[in-house]
C-alpha cells in the first residue's frame, strides 16, 4: 500500500491561512510520503521560492529537480510552476505551438493570458499539477507516487481549484473550456485531497471552517486538517485552574526558587511567574476551545508541534516523522 | 549582541502621524495573516478618538472584526461607527468593506452613457474581469481610495483615510496590479484585438504584423473565437468612454507618492512576514513613497527579563531532578520551564527583528505584544492602538 491514510490520493493540495506554515507542512508531507523508496513531487505555484528556501537550495526553475532524500531511500523532487512557462508548455503539448511563444510574448498576449485573463492563470497552474498527476493515473513514465502542491491560502483555495467556474465566464465552449474540464476531472475526483493547515487560534480556525464549507460546496475533496505549531501545556489542569483563581501557593514557589538557587532574584520573580501562568492558562483554554471546533468538523486531523528556533532542513525530517507516526505514508518497515 | 540594531531603531510615533493634519491617507500593508486589517482598524479608532474624521477602507475583514466596527454587510458605502469620537466631541469613525464588482460597475456607470454602460455591464468578458481577475481587487481598492479621497477633499467628510491592502500573493501586487491592468487596457494587444486586421497591421509595425496571423490564430485556438469577440466588444465599448484606464491608475499611484500619504508596513516576528516587509520597505524607498514605519505585531511579552531563559531552564531542571518531590517543587519547575519557553521565543523574535533593523536602519518601529485572543470589539481595537502608540516611549 502506498499510503496508509490516503491510499487513493495522487494529488495532495496543501492550503492554510497566511502565517500557519503551509509551505513547511507541504514539504514535510512530501517527505513523509516519499519514505522507503517512493518518489514524490512538491509543487509551488505562487512564485515565492519558499521550497528552495526550506530545502536550502538555489531558486527552483520550471523543471522537476530532486531536492531531498527521504528516510529509507525515497526521493522528493520539486517544481516551481511559473504561469508564463506553463502557458508555453501548454501550447507545445496541446498545439505543438512552442515557436509561437516569442511572437505572443511581444504582443503582450502572454502577459494577458497569465495575469489578466480571468481564471486562465489558475487553469495553467493547476493544469500543470494535473498533467504530472495524470502520468501516474495513466501509468506513464516520469510518474510520481504522490504530488504535493503548496497551494494559495485558504481564503482563495476553493476559487483557485474550481477552475471550471473560473473560466466559465470567459469561455463557455472551446479549447480552454475543454482543458478546464480535464483539470477539474482530476481535482474534483478521489485522486485529490485538499488539506488545510491551521493554528489553534480563532481566525485561522474560522478560516479553516469557512474554507471547508466552500470546498464542499464546490464538490472539491477535503482531505484532512493539520494543526500546526502546537505547544503542549506546561501546567496540568489543577495548576491551570489554580493560576486563574489566583490560588497558586506563593510561599512554596518562593521556597522552591530559593532551593534551586534563584532565590536571590528576590520578590519580583514570583509575581512574574504567576502572571505568566495566568496568561498560559488563558491560552490553553483558548486552544482547547479551538481544538473542539476542529474536532466538530469530523475530519482526519493531524497535529504538529512548534519547532523552536525556526524551521531548517533537519526539522522538516522531524515533522515528516511525526506525520508518519500519525499514519501518513507507507507502513514502517519495523 | 542580540537586539542591538533593533534597540537602536527609531520608535514609530503613531500619534504624531495620526494627529498631523497634513497626513490624509494611511496605507497598511504586509504579508497575509499578520494583522493588517486589525492594525488599520485600530489606527482608525485611535485617529477618530484624537479628533480626526476617519474613514477606514477594509478589503476582506474577518467577520468578528467587521462586527467590532459595526459592519454587518458589504455594501460598498462608508458607514459611521456609532459612539466614536474624541473627548471634546470632535472626530468620527466611518468604515466600509470593498465590494470589488460594485466598485467596477460604478466606474462604468459614472463614465459611460446609460446605453453603453448596459453594453459593458452585460459583456461576458467584463463580468469575468470584474469578479474574478486576481488583480481587480487591487485595482478597485486603488479606485475606491481615489474616490474616497476626492470626496474627502471636496466635501470635507473625512480628513483621514486608512486603507488596508488586499490579501494578495505579494504585498507588492497592491502597487503593481493597477498599472498592469491599466497598461493592458491601453496597450497594443488590445488595439490589435479591436482594430480591423488591415489597419492593425499598419499601426503596430511590420514585425508584429507578421506575427499577427499566427497570433489571432493561436488565440482563437486557445480561447475560442467567442472569447476574442467578447473581449473586442468590451474594449471597444470601454475605449470610447473612458479617459484611459492607465491615467486613472497613474493618478492614484501619484496620490500614494504624495506627502499626505503615509505607509505603515505590518509584520509578525516571523521570517517570511519580515521578508515580505523588507521587500515592501525597499520598494517604497525606490519609488520615493512615504514610509511611516513598521508595526511588529504578536511580540511575545516578557514579564521578567532579568531571569534569562538559561537560568530558568537550569532552575527547572534542578528542581525536577531534586530529591524534593513536593508539589511546590514540581509546580515551580513547570513555571520556570514556561518562563524559559517564553524567553526563548522572545529571543528568537528579537533576533529576527534585529536582522530587519540592521538591514533597514532608520525605519521607525512599533511593537505590539501578543494578545490572548482575537479582537471582537472597540475596546480590543483601542487596546491595540494604545500598544502601538506606547512604542514611542519604551
Amino acid at each position: 500500500m502506498t499510503d496508509r491514510r490516503w491510499p487513493d490520493v495522487a494529488l495532495h493540495v496543501v492550503s492554510g491561512k497566511g502565517g500557519t506554515g503551509k509551505t513547511t507542512v507541504a514539504a514535510a508531507l512530501a517527505l513523509a510520503l516519499a519514505r522507503d523508496g517512493r518518489r514524490t513531487l512538491l509543487i509551488e505555484v505562487e512564485g515565492r521560492q519558499g521550497i528552495a528556501q526550506l530545502f536550502d537550495t538555489a531558486p527552483l526553475p520550471y523543471e522537476e529537480r530532486k531536492v531531498a532524500v527521504a528516510p529509507g531511500g525515497g526521493e522528493v523532487w520539486a517544481l516551481a510552476v511559473d504561469p508564463q512557462e506553463a502557458l508555453l508548455d501548454y501550447l507545445e503539448t496541446f498545439y505543438n505551438l512552442k515557436r509561437a511563444g516569442s511572437a505572443l510574448r511581444k504582443m503582450g498576449a502572454v502577459d494577458f493570458a497569465t495575469t489578466i485573463a480571468p481564471g486562465l492563470r489558475d487553469v495553467l497552474l493547476t493544469g500543470k499539477a494535473v498533467e504530472v498527476v495524470r502520468r501516474k493515473l495513466k501509468d506513464e513514465p516520469g510518474a510520481y507516487d504522490a504530488v504535493v502542491m503548496d497551494a494559495p491560502p485558504t481564503g482563495r483555495i476553493a476559487r483557485f481549484l474550481n477552475v471550471n467556474s473560473e473560466v466559465s465566464g470567459l469561455a463557455r465552449v472551446g479549447p480552454v473550456r475543454n482543458h478546464a474540464d480535464l483539470v477539474m476531472g482530476v481535482l474534483a475526483s478521489p485522486a485529490t485531497a485538499v488539506h488545510l493547515v491551521t493554528l489553534l487560534e480563532e481566525m485561522p480556525v474560522q478560516e479553516t471552517i469557512d474554507g471547508i464549507a466552500e470546498l464542499q460546496a464546490d464538490n472539491l475533496p477535503v482531505g484532512g486538517i493539520i494543526v500546526n505549531m502546537t505547544r503542549p501545556p506546561v501546567l496540568d489542569g489543577d495548576q491551570l485552574a489554580a493560576a486563574v483563581a489566583g490560588t497558586l501557593p506563593v510561599q512554596e514557589i518562593a521556597d522552591a526558587l530559593a532551593a534551586c538557587g534563584l532565590g536571590a532574584h528576590g520578590g519580583e520573580i514570583v509575581p512574574a511567574l504567576l502572571r505568566e501562568a495566568v496568561d498560559h492558562a488563558h491560552r490553553v483554554a483558548l486552544e482547547e476551545r479551538e481544538m473542539a471546533r476542529i474536532t466538530d468538523l469530523v475530519l482526519p486531523t493531524m497535529v504538529l508541534p512548534l519547532i523552536s528556533g525556526g524551521i531548517d532542513l533537519g526539522s522538516l525530517y522531524e515533522l515528516a516523522e511525526i506525520l508518519a507516526d500519525q499514519g501518513v505514508g507507507p507502513e514502517r518497515a519495523s | 549582541m542580540n537586539g542591538h540594531a533593533f534597540a537602536r531603531a527609531p520608535r514609530l510615533n503613531i500619534d504624531r502621524i495620526l494627529t498631523d493634519p497634513r497626513v490624509r491617507i494611511i496605507v497598511c500593508t504586509g504579508a497575509g495573516g499578520v494583522g493588517k486589517t486589525t492594525t488599520a482598524a485600530a489606527l482608525g479608532l485611535r485617529g477618530a478618538e484624537s479628533g480626526r474624521n476617519v474613514c477606514v477602507l477594509t478589503i476582506d475583514p474577518a467577520k468578528r472584526l467587521a462586527q467590532a466596527m459595526g459592519l454587518s454587510s458589504l455594501d460598498n458605502t462608508p458607514r459611521q461607527v456609532p459612539g466614536v469620537c474624541a473627548p471634546d466631541g470632535s472626530g468620527s469613525l466611518f468604515a466600509m468593506m470593498l465590494d470589488m464588482k460594485r466598485t467596477f460597475d460604478e466606474v462604468v456607470e459614472a463614465h459611460a452613457d446609460p446605453e453603453r454602460a448596459q453594453q459593458i455591464l452585460g459583456n461576458p468578458f467584463y463580468q469575468a474581469l470584474s469578479s474574478s481577475f486576481a488583480g481587480t481587487q487591487e485595482y478597485m481598492a486603488m479606485e475606491k481610495l481615489g474616490q474616497l479621497h476626492v470626496r474627502a477633499e471636496e466635501e470635507g467628510t473625512w480628513d483621514l483615510i486608512i486603507v488596508d491592502t488586499p490579501p494578495s500573493r505579494s504585498a507588492l501586487d497592491f502597487l503593481d496590479a493597477p498599472a498592469r491592468l491599466g497598461s493592458f487596457l491601453d496597450g497594443r494587444f488590445i488595439r490589435i484585438l479591436t482594430a480591423p486586421a488591415r489597419g492593425a497591421g499598419r499601426g503596430i509595425g511590420r514585425l508584429a504584423a507578421m506575427g499577427f496571423g499566427i497570433f489571432t490564430g493561436v488565440l482563437s485556438k486557445i480561447l475560442g473565437a467567442q472569447v476574442l469577440s467578447d473581449l473586442g466588444a468590451f474594449v471597444a465599448a470601454i475605449d470610447t468612454t473612458f479617459g484611459g484606464f492607465r491615467e486613472r491608475a497613474d493618478a492614484t499611484y501619484e496620490l500614494l507618492k504624495d506627502a499626505g500619504t503615509s505607509f505603515v508596513v505590518v509584520a509578525a516576528p516571523e521570517r517570511d512576514a519580515l521578508r515580505e516587509a523588507a521587500y515592501f520597505v525597499e520598494r517604497l524607498r525606490t519609488d520615493d513613497m512615504p514610509l511611516a514605519g513598521l508595526v511588529l505585531n504578536r511580540m511575545q511579552q516578557v514579564d521578567d527579563p532579568q531571569l534569562t531563559a538559561e537560568q530558568a531552564a537550569s532552575g527547572a531542571q534542578l528542581l525536577a531532578e531534586a530529591a524534593d518531590t513536593s508539589a511546590g517543587a514540581g509546580l515551580t519547575s513547570a513555571l520556570l520551564s514556561l518562563h524559559a519557553q517564553r524567553m526563548q521565543l522572545a529571543d528568537q523574535q528579537l533576533h529576527l527583528a534585529d536582522r530587519f533593523a540592521a538591514a533597514h536602519p532608520g525605519v521607525p518601529v512599533a511593537t505590539v505584544t501578543a494578545l490572548a485572543g482575537d479582537v471582537h470589539d472597540l475596546d480590543g481595537l483601542r487596546e491595540i492602538g494604545e500598544l502601538i502608540a506606547d512604542s514611542a516611549n519604551p
